[in-house]
């Protein structure tokens, strides 16, 4: 039983989220807003743990393959939505294959992205890998601001009318894949090799492991399930624009990701939950927002670099990591 | 061709700007091995310290010449930032010495962001319009090229804070201290230099010449908003990767040519059928293909890593 822990949660979580699902419609409209925008948090922050956390490179461009999977997603459901309905059926499994589709298809185009970001970048120090990200992120928000407004992909004010397909099994069984992927990778014989990249990338090179092969691999999953969240962001909110995936929003999955420790997926995941619904309470102090966020980084790095609930905590005694 | 020419210049003078904003980044860089984000913000303080101090001192500097008032301006503002850069260092990076690069680097985007959303909370988030310190004139150059009088005095500005650059760097004992804090830190605290001044220095130093490519930049462009520093400062720190990290003739070649190539792109999109806006990601290009091809640079030395 013990060897397929992992796998048991991974379906107890799918299974609960369905039938929590089942009960949405009874929640406030409000309140569900704020737990559908929680999940896709934990998505989004768990997929940049890691890269920044577990593999120790600093990506600042998850907006941008957010942005890739919100497009890439809300494009497949706009355009080929009525070919996918008169394949799949109406029925309430035929949408799903149909929004399934569209997820994945967002999470490629972020992690073919990824891919040609990562390569060039990726085979230099973390350092440089934070400015192209936040260059490619810039692009790619200049790129949608200047196509055709009534074209594929809308322009500035960017699309609208996408259906309202993600509900609370899309994105908190996102979530749970996501997170899925990410500790299983992390914890096998293979997903050691990350953590050695983090730990000394020279070591790690010396012993054989292929650092560059690890740090794009890991940028590219994080990519990937960006993308995922973006997409599901697309169908939550109902409309997108390139504004809305600028570099801020890189930094706020940043925070999450730095405030709950590096490399700590439980620290990570709590992070994510709790900036989601203390955002939507300081919405009165917006101006102010920001300004807590960049001091928040600043104290941490000089009182507490690990974070506020490091992995080191959920470990047992005795075992390294 | 003349308007091949025209377009050139316009580059050369932007470009001079981009020069004087990534030494900065590769001066701090070679004595602290690490990128400083707020650069950028310290540009766009420099800019917002010439509009006030333009503001408070403009009625008692207005009998005299332009151009001294123009000098004062400059000069005060580039002291204040100065000062401001060295207190950035003392406050956020110093406690951080000897610790993962990611953690300096996670702070100085912190720092980044603060002075930004500061900077919206006192100086508002509207654009400004930056005052004409220097008289507005066209100065006709042979045929139908045509230069600015702002456009010249930056240019000259920007060569006359070079030569300076060079002078302190080569031939002074701070100079001589830097580079050797640049070559190698420990050997150098032995030697007897006193890294911490160095570093305050540089910072200092930096700050003050990103100050004046504030005020420039803003003369060029005579708005100012709190977010007006990020992508100058994005494409400052491309010139100085393109010219070499690390290597203050790189920055400033890099610098050139960045301002260059924007300039041509912007010119000529619409006959290579782009839209306008493109012109900004030209120098993201540069830097993708710079990392594939020359990591360490056009002038720069290749380094390895020691264990």
């Amino acid at each position: 039983m013990k060897r397929y822990q992992a796998q048991i949660a991974l379906l107890a979580a799918l299974l609960i989220s369905f039938m929590v699902s089942q009960f949405s419609g009874r929640m406030n409209d409000y309140y569900l807003d704020i737990v559908l925008t929680a999940g896709i948090s934990v998505i989004l922050a768990v997929s940049l743990n890691l890269v920044n956390g577990h593999t120790g490179q600093f990506s600042l461009g998850h907006a941008g393959f957010m942005a890739v999977g919100a497009y890439g997603a809300a494009v497949v459901s706009l355009q080929l939505g009525p070919q996918l309905a008169t394949i799949l059926g109406s029925s309430g499994t035929g949408e799903g294959v149909a929004f399934l589709i569209a997820l994945v298809t967002g999470g490629l185009a972020a992690a073919l992205c990824g891919w040609i970001v990562g390569v060039p970048s990726l085979r230099l120090r973390g350092d440089y890998l934070a400015i192209v990200t936040l260059g490619f992120n810039e692009i790619i928000r200049v790129v949608l601001q200047n196509t055709t407004p009534d074209g594929v992909f809308g322009g500035a004010l960017g699309l609208g009318g996408i259906p309202a397909s993600t509900s609370i099994f899309w994105a908190f069984g996102a979530a749970a894949i996501c997170i899925y992927v990410v500790t299983t990778m992390i914890g096998s014989t293979w997903g050691r090799g990350f953590l050695a990249v983090r730990d000394d990338e020279i070591a790690a090179g010396s012993m054989g492991i292929n650092t560059t092969r690890y740090k794009v691999t890991a940028f590219v999953v994080g990519a990937f399930f960006a993308g995922v969240g973006g997409g599901l962001y697309a169908h939550q909110k109902g409309a997108i624009n390139p504004e809305g995936f600028n570099f801020l929003k890189s930094v706020d999955v940043v925070v999450m990701v730095i405030l709950g420790g590096m490399g700590s997926t439980v620290g990570v995941i709590l992070a994510a939950i709790v900036l989601t619904v203390l955002n939507e309470y300081l919405r009165d102090f917006e101006q102010y927002r920001m300004i807590i966020f960049s001091l928040l980084l600043i104290v941490m790095m000089i009182v507490r670099p690990q974070g506020l609930l490091p992995a080191t905590l959920f470990q047992k005694k005795g075992r390294t990591a | 061709m003349e308007q091949f020419l025209q377009q050139l210049l316009n580059g050369l003078f932007l470009g001079s700007i981009y020069a004087l904003i990534a030494l900065g980044y590769t001066m701090v860089y070679g004595v602290l091995r690490f990128i400083n984000f707020a650069h950028g913000d310290v540009f766009m303080l420099g800019a917002f310290s010439g509009l006030y101090l333009n503001k408070w001192l403009g009625p008692a500097l207005a009998p005299f010449h332009w151009s001294l008032s123009l000098t004062v301006i400059l000069v005060l503002s580039m002291a204040l930032c100065a000062a401001l850069g060295i207190l950035i260092e003392f406050l956020a990076y110093r406690p951080l010495r000897n610790r993962p690069r990611l953690n300096v680097l996670i702070t100085a985007i912190g720092v980044s962001l603060l002075i930004e959303y500061t900077g919206q909370l006192v100086f508002g988030a509207t654009q400004q319009p930056f005052p004409a310190l220097i008289p507005a004139d066209n100065i006709a150059l042979t045929g139908n090229l045509a230069v600015t009088n702002t456009q010249m005095i930056v240019f000259v500005t920007v060569v006359v804070l070079l030569v300076a650059l060079r002078y302190i760097v080569m031939s002074t004992r701070m100079g001589l201290a830097m580079r050797a804090l640049s070559l190698n830190p420990t050997a150098s605290a032995l030697m007897g230099v006193n890294n911490s001044v160095v570093i305050s220095f540089t910072f200092g130093l930096g700050s003050a010449l990103a100050a004046a490519g504030g005020i420039l930049y803003a003369s060029l462009y005579p708005s100012v908003e709190p977010f007006m520093g990020i992508i100058p400062g994005l494409k400052a720190f491309i010139a100085a990767v393109l010219g070499g990290i690390g290597n203050i003739p790189g920055a400033a070649l890099g610098g050139l040519i960045i301002g260059v190539t924007e300039t041509l792109v912007g010119g000529y999109s619409s006959a290579i059928g782009l839209p306008t806006g493109y012109k900004d990601g030209v120098a993201f290009v540069i830097l993708i293909l710079i990392l594939l091809f020359k990591p360490s640079g056009l002038l720069g030395k290749t380094e390895r890593e020691k264990v």
